[in-house]
């Protein structure tokens, strides 16, 4: 932290933070997923006035071909400020900082995806900070996490980054810029989905105490921005999962029930409840979901093809001033049930950070979001032994 | 860009649909895609917009800096212009330092602002031979779907069109709206079988020979030219290109700057 000053109050007599949050509150993120028509996978996201902009290309074949590697892909990632994006115009290419800062996230992403699948090719993510604002690091990381998912690149799971720091004496989540500028410590972090860290720098002054204090507020805060990614992800890609449903069903009918109509929707399917008993329908629901799990390469080809038929708009609201907040991009694809099911989904998770996840009313969402989490077990292979803290973070 | 490898078969498709009189989007041969422009989209730039041609995305940030003038015009202003082909924006781009197409692409966008004096430089002195505005303009890439230059040049202009010059109190300088007297608008026409296309998309680009860009002033006066590629051009041809520059440069100029320009 460059400078201490004394005289800049970061909480007012409420205990509220300069931007009128609590101290364990995020700033509002907004995010876009699919906005770039050559990539592979994008998303664009905002996060407080922060804009980044991540697209994914790949598994490609690695060029140069000296980069290659003979038994797994060769992972790049690359954070870029663009000149403009900053107070005092930054010189354009690569700097130290970024440098740093693009090796630190390519080990953030190496322990969730499948290198060994794909030898000689390479998974290029690059990211692009339009408007920087204080923590753009952890806002890259979570629109290259929904980027490589939109590439439909086989993750173990989602990577989460938040920053937890100390300000005017008191541990804080998602520090602004004022207090990235004058705090007294300011942690970044990424996580994967089942609690590991897969980035971690700190700089700035916390006592042992202080430290813990910010690693368990640090977590709760990527754990909220997992719950946003995954609303995001669901948004987008509800219409297509439910689209995949529906075909599986009518193939299920039709081995079951010779004589049934070709035309056999889902609807339909429930006014036959009656003809089975319940242990048929368990089994029967209970086979079609094992299924939707198993065929995840299936469901990927399909919403890439839906993909490229659906008209995103990188204009549409993308650079608008308005209010931050989750916002749903209205598809037209989406008919007013689902669309109504998502919006009380993401205002649920919006409204209680606390409670993070309600089971109640969302088992449908939590079964859909489920399918992107490949694997989750299989993630307990030793790569987040690596230590990336070794290198002190320069400003 | 013209790198990408293209099918055999690609390329006859688009030579074929242009033979019969069509494109690949269905548009006509002088139509251009559908063109929005989006101004002061990021705050911490002293002028910005947001430029689509169809998929094709650009992003310009206005910078600017005190700095020297240079010694031989010690009363005016610096215009710097810079392109980066993000690797995000299509397969083609790699990282690191500008290569000769971002280059040359930045030159022709520079040509048109610096030549057609679109921006009064004089106006930018704080203290003649001392101290300078100098406007950097950066010009980002998000998207390739062809047709960049054009892409650039609009952005530029409507992000130069809502700048603002910051105030300089020390030295007495007042913040003013970056002082523009000309609108320059690129067009480039491509000529694949003889036929003049204009807007071309990334499978055209490839697709043709050569494209000739051409930029021209509020008055319909040209202030800058650039024929890329490796084909030939005859005279004649140059001709009718330069004329269906200029009309479709009228035509964006009025539809898209002139109502940016009141600042100016």
């Amino acid at each position: 932290m460059s400078s201490n000053q004394t005289d800049v109050v970061f909480f007012d007599e409420n205990g509220l933070r300069t931007d009128q949050r609590k101290p364990d509150e995020i700033r509002p993120m907004k995010i876009k997923i699919g906005v770039l028509s050559r990539a592979n996978g994008s998303c664009y996201l905002e996060w407080g006035a922060n804009k980044v902009i991540a697209a994914v290309y790949g598994p490609r074949e690695a060029h140069p071909r000296r980069m290659q590697l003979a038994n797994k892909a060769v992972i790049r990632y690359r954070y870029n400020m663009q000149s403009f994006s900053v107070e005092d115009r930054a010189r354009p290419g690569p700097s130290r900082r970024s440098s740093e800062i693009s090796k630190v996230s390519r080990e953030a992403f190496e322990p969730v995806l499948f290198a060994e699948d794909y030898p000689k090719a390479a998974i290029d993510i690059f990211v692009e900070v339009l408007q920087a604002d204080a923590g753009t690091r952890t806002a890259a990381i979570n629109a290259a996490s929904l980027a490589l998912v939109d590439a439909g690149i086989p993750m173990r799971g989602l990577v989460s980054a938040c920053a937890a720091g100390k300000v005017g004496g008191k541990i804080v989540l998602d520090l602004n810029k004022p207090e990235d500028n004058y705090g007294e410590a300011d942690l970044p972090i990424a996580m994967t989905e089942d609690g590991k860290i897969t980035l971690i720098q700190m700089d700035g002054h916390l006592t042992p105490s202080e430290f813990e204090e910010a690693m368990e507020l640090v977590q709760k805060g990527c754990r909220q921005v997992l719950e946003i990614q995954k609303a995001a992800l669901l948004e987008k890609f509800a219409s297509v999962m439910d689209d995949d449903e529906e075909e599986i069903i009518v193939e299920e009918e039709i081995e079951d029930d010779a004589e049934a109509d070709v035309e056999i929707s889902v609807e339909s399917e429930d006014a036959d409840e009656a003809d089975f008993d319940e242990d048929d329908i368990d089994a029967f629901v209970a086979e079609v979901s094992e299924r939707l799990a198993k065929d995840v390469s299936a469901i990927i080809r399909n919403y890439e093809a839906e993909k490229c038929e659906t008209d995103i708009d990188l204009a549409d609201g993308l650079f608008e001033d308005e209010d931050l907040d989750i916002v749903i991009i209205e598809d037209d694809e989406m008919d007013a049930d689902d669309l109504k099911e998502i919006e009380a989904f993401v205002s649920d998770m919006a409204d209680d950070d606390e409670e993070s996840d309600d089971d109640d009313d969302d088992s449908d969402d939590d079964e859909e979001t489920d399918i992107f989490v490949i694997d989750a077990e299989d993630s307990d292979e030793e790569e987040s032994d690596e230590e990336f803290d070794d290198d002190e973070e320069e400003e | 860009m013209a790198h990408e490898v293209l099918s055999a078969l690609k390329r006859d498709f688009i030579h074929n649909l242009i033979v019969e009189g069509k494109r690949a989007d269905g548009r006509d041969f002088r139509e251009m895609r559908d063109i929005s422009v989006k101004t002061n989209v990021i705050a911490k730039a002293e002028g910005s917009a947001y430029v689509k041609y169809g998929e094709t995305k650009i992003l310009v940030g206005i910078k600017l800096q005190k700095g020297t003038p240079f010694p031989d015009s010690p009363g005016e202003g610096i215009i710097m212009t810079g392109m980066e082909l993000n690797p995000l924006a299509s397969p083609d781009f790699e990282a690191g330092p500008p290569r000769e197409e971002a280059i040359e692409m930045s030159r022709i966008v520079d040509r048109g602002i610096r030549e057609s004096h679109s921006i009064d430089l004089k106006k930018l002195c704080i203290r003649e031979g001392e101290l300078v505005w100098m406007v950097f303009v950066d010009i980002s890439v998000i998207n390739d779907a062809g047709n960049i230059v054009d892409a650039s040049c609009l952005a530029s202009i409507a992000a130069l069109l809502t700048t603002t010059v910051p105030a300089d109190e020390a030295n007495g300088f007042d913040s003013i709206p970056l002082p523009m007297q000309n609108i320059p608008v690129g067009v480039t026409v491509v000529s694949i079988d003889n036929t003049l296309i204009l807007d071309p998309i990334s499978d055209e680009e490839n697709v043709c020979g050569t494209k000739l860009t051409i930029i021209t002033e509020n008055d319909g006066a040209i202030s800058g030219m650039q024929k890329s590629g490796a084909e030939p051009l005859l005279p004649e041809t140059v001709l009718e290109m330069v004329k269906l520059a200029g009309e479709k440069g009228a035509e964006l100029r009025e539809r898209y700057l002139s109502n940016l320009s009141i600042r100016g």
